[in-house]
């Protein structure tokens, strides 16, 4: 259970969440939408405890994260995942090095164990064979997969995707939805997933947010989205030129 | 009037700041290095990589800088010696120089200049795309990972370069003063281990240590708070690279001072 409370956090001057709450079930799969630069990435890395909020808690199963001693919250880390937006790849180390850090830093396992879990999990992002490569040999697709490969290693209970299928083919995209839903239905992982593709969107939610202005302004099922009659939410899912969205960006010019 | 100078006082007052603060953050992470040095594990590897890096690749524009140095302060010295008619001292002056206060700084110069400014755009390169924040997430504490191997390479590297360099520069000037001005390879090398004490020795080393840590701590400070893309990686390792040096600069006076006052 992941309970984000009415967090604000501000950059310089501009303030980006602005009195944000959002709770994520266990075994969730929590689609967050959003206008390009509204605050979902900082979003995801305050849950991941990267940033922290000016104001307001984040919750992971009953704990404060921001109160935790940091050899605590590495353990809870250990649970999670993050997928960065720009895969974050280490680019000093191989593919190989790259998706099986956590276990070469903290497992206990032979170094013949942990290149078999890597080879499993390039294998489920459809990719073999490139552990000896480094990222900058990688194609920006192939390089966010092999950040996902990244977070799967350590097989995680918590997830959070940031625009997993950006950039990638319509196919390998889709297999990365695939693969989003049968982690949650195989393994009951919890996701949190951004993405700016409806499509996908509609395919991997358990429950769909929209982040504007700072805040979640609309939850729902696909289908409660779908049919929403918020004007905002329902420009944005449309993506519609005109409405009130852009008539607001009008107004502050 | 009274405008320019509220103005002038406060870009003052703004700079001051900035020092403190500047200081104050170097502090921190200088504290937090010296904290997660003691937390296991420690891999090896990772130094030996940086102080090879550090060491075995900067060795030989350390030796070309501190053979020509050699060279250069015995022509020098050399050219007021004669008038005195006291050449054999050229020896002394050399050694001494080299050893206390040419050598240390010379050769920390270079490694700021050369590996400093290359920890500060690789970490930098690292905080912009999101590597530092990536480690974070997999429970994987950057000061451990990053800052810590570099900092004990740094802190080992320069006073072993620094032995070295003083070894070249000295004989840089053996070899000008026994080819060129016919002093005789025995009495030189008699003069020259005659005025050099273990203090001498140490002393230059012990700065070395600590402009070591300096180097290690601008370059990984810098480049853990390095913001703004490709634009902000080059600002970012110009402003590590000249902090570096002045801070070099300023510890040297301050530990000559001591050295002098107090410990004569
Ligand atoms: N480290 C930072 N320093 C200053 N401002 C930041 C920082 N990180 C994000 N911002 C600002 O916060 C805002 C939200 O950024 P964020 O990356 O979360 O957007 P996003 O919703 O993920 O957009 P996109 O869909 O394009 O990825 C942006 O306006 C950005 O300028
Ligand atoms: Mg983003």
């Amino acid at each position: 259970m992941i309970e984000i409370k009415n967090i604000y956090k501000n950059f310089n001057s501009s303030k980006i969440l602005k009195g944000l709450s959002l709770n994520i079930a266990d075994g969730e799969t929590k689609v967050i939408i959003g206008r390009s630069g509204c605050g979902k990435s900082v979003l995801l890395k305050h849950i991941m405890g990267v940033l922290r909020p000016e104001s307001g808690e984040i919750i992971i199963d009953g704990k404060n994260i921001a109160k935790i001693s940091s050899k605590e919250l590495n353990k809870l880390r250990m649970r999670m995942a993050m997928v960065f937006q720009g895969g974050a790849l280490f680019d000093s180390l191989t593919v190989g090095e790259n998706v099986g850090f956590t276990l070469y830093e903290y497992s206990k396992l032979g170094a013949r164990e942990i290149e078999h879990r890597v080879e499993e999990s390039l294998s489920n992002v459809e990719l073999c064979g490139i552990q000896k490569l480094l990222p900058s040999e990688l194609s920006g697709g192939m390089k966010k997969r092999v950040a996902i490969a990244r977070a799967l290693c350590v097989n995680p209970e918590i997830i959070l995707y940031d625009e997993p299928t950006t950039g990638v083919d319509p196919i390998t995209a889709d297999s990365i939805n695939e693969l989003i839903r049968s982690l949650h239905d195989k393994l009951k992982v919890t996701s949190i997933v951004v993405t700016h593709d409806m499509k996908s969107a509609y395919r991997i939610a358990d429950k769909i947010a929209m982040l504007y202005h700072g805040k979640i302004i609309a939850e729902g099922s696909a289908e409660e989205i779908q049919q929403t009659n918020h004007p905002v939410v329902y420009q944005f899912i449309n993506g519609l030129a005109k409405g009130p969205i852009t008539e607001t960006i009008d107004k502050c010019i | 009037m009274a405008k320019n100078i509220i103005s002038f006082a406060h870009k003052v007052g703004a700079h001051i700041v900035y020092y403190v603060d500047y200081v104050g953050a170097l502090t921190r992470l200088f504290f937090k290095t010296l904290y997660w040095i003691f937390i296991p594990p420690l891999k090896g590897q990772r130094i030996m990589r940086q102080a090879f890096i550090i060491g075995v690749e900067s060795l030989p524009i350390v030796s070309l800088v501190a053979f020509f140095i050699g060279v250069i302060l015995a022509l020098q010295t050399a050219y007021q010696m004669q008038k005195l008619s006291s050449e054999i001292y050229i020896a002394n002056i050399v050694a001494l120089s080299i050893v206390r206060e040419l050598g240390p700084v010379i050769t920390s110069l270079i490694v700021a200049g050369r590996c400093g400014a290359a920890i500060t755009a690789e970490l930098g390169t690292m905080k912009v795309t999101e590597q530092i924040d990536a480690l974070e997430t997999l429970a994987a504490n950057p000061i451990k990972y990053l800052v810590v191997p570099r900092f004990l390479a740094f802190t080992f590297m320069v006073p072993v370069l620094t032995m070295y360099a003083n070894l070249v520069g000295i004989i840089g000037g053996y070899l000008i003063c026994v080819y060129r001005l016919g002093i005789r390879s025995s009495m030189y090398l008699n003069m020259t281990f005659d005025s050099l004490q273990i203090k001498d020795v140490t002393t230059g080393l012990f700065k070395t240590l600590i402009f070591g840590m300096i180097i290690a701590m601008v370059g990984c400070l810098e480049g853990m708070r390095t913001e703004g893309g490709a634009e902000g990686v080059g600002k970012a390792t110009t402003l590590s690279v000249v902090t570096s040096f002045i801070l070099i600069i300023a510890a040297d006076c301050v530990f000559t001072a001591i050295f002098y006052f107090i410990f004569p």
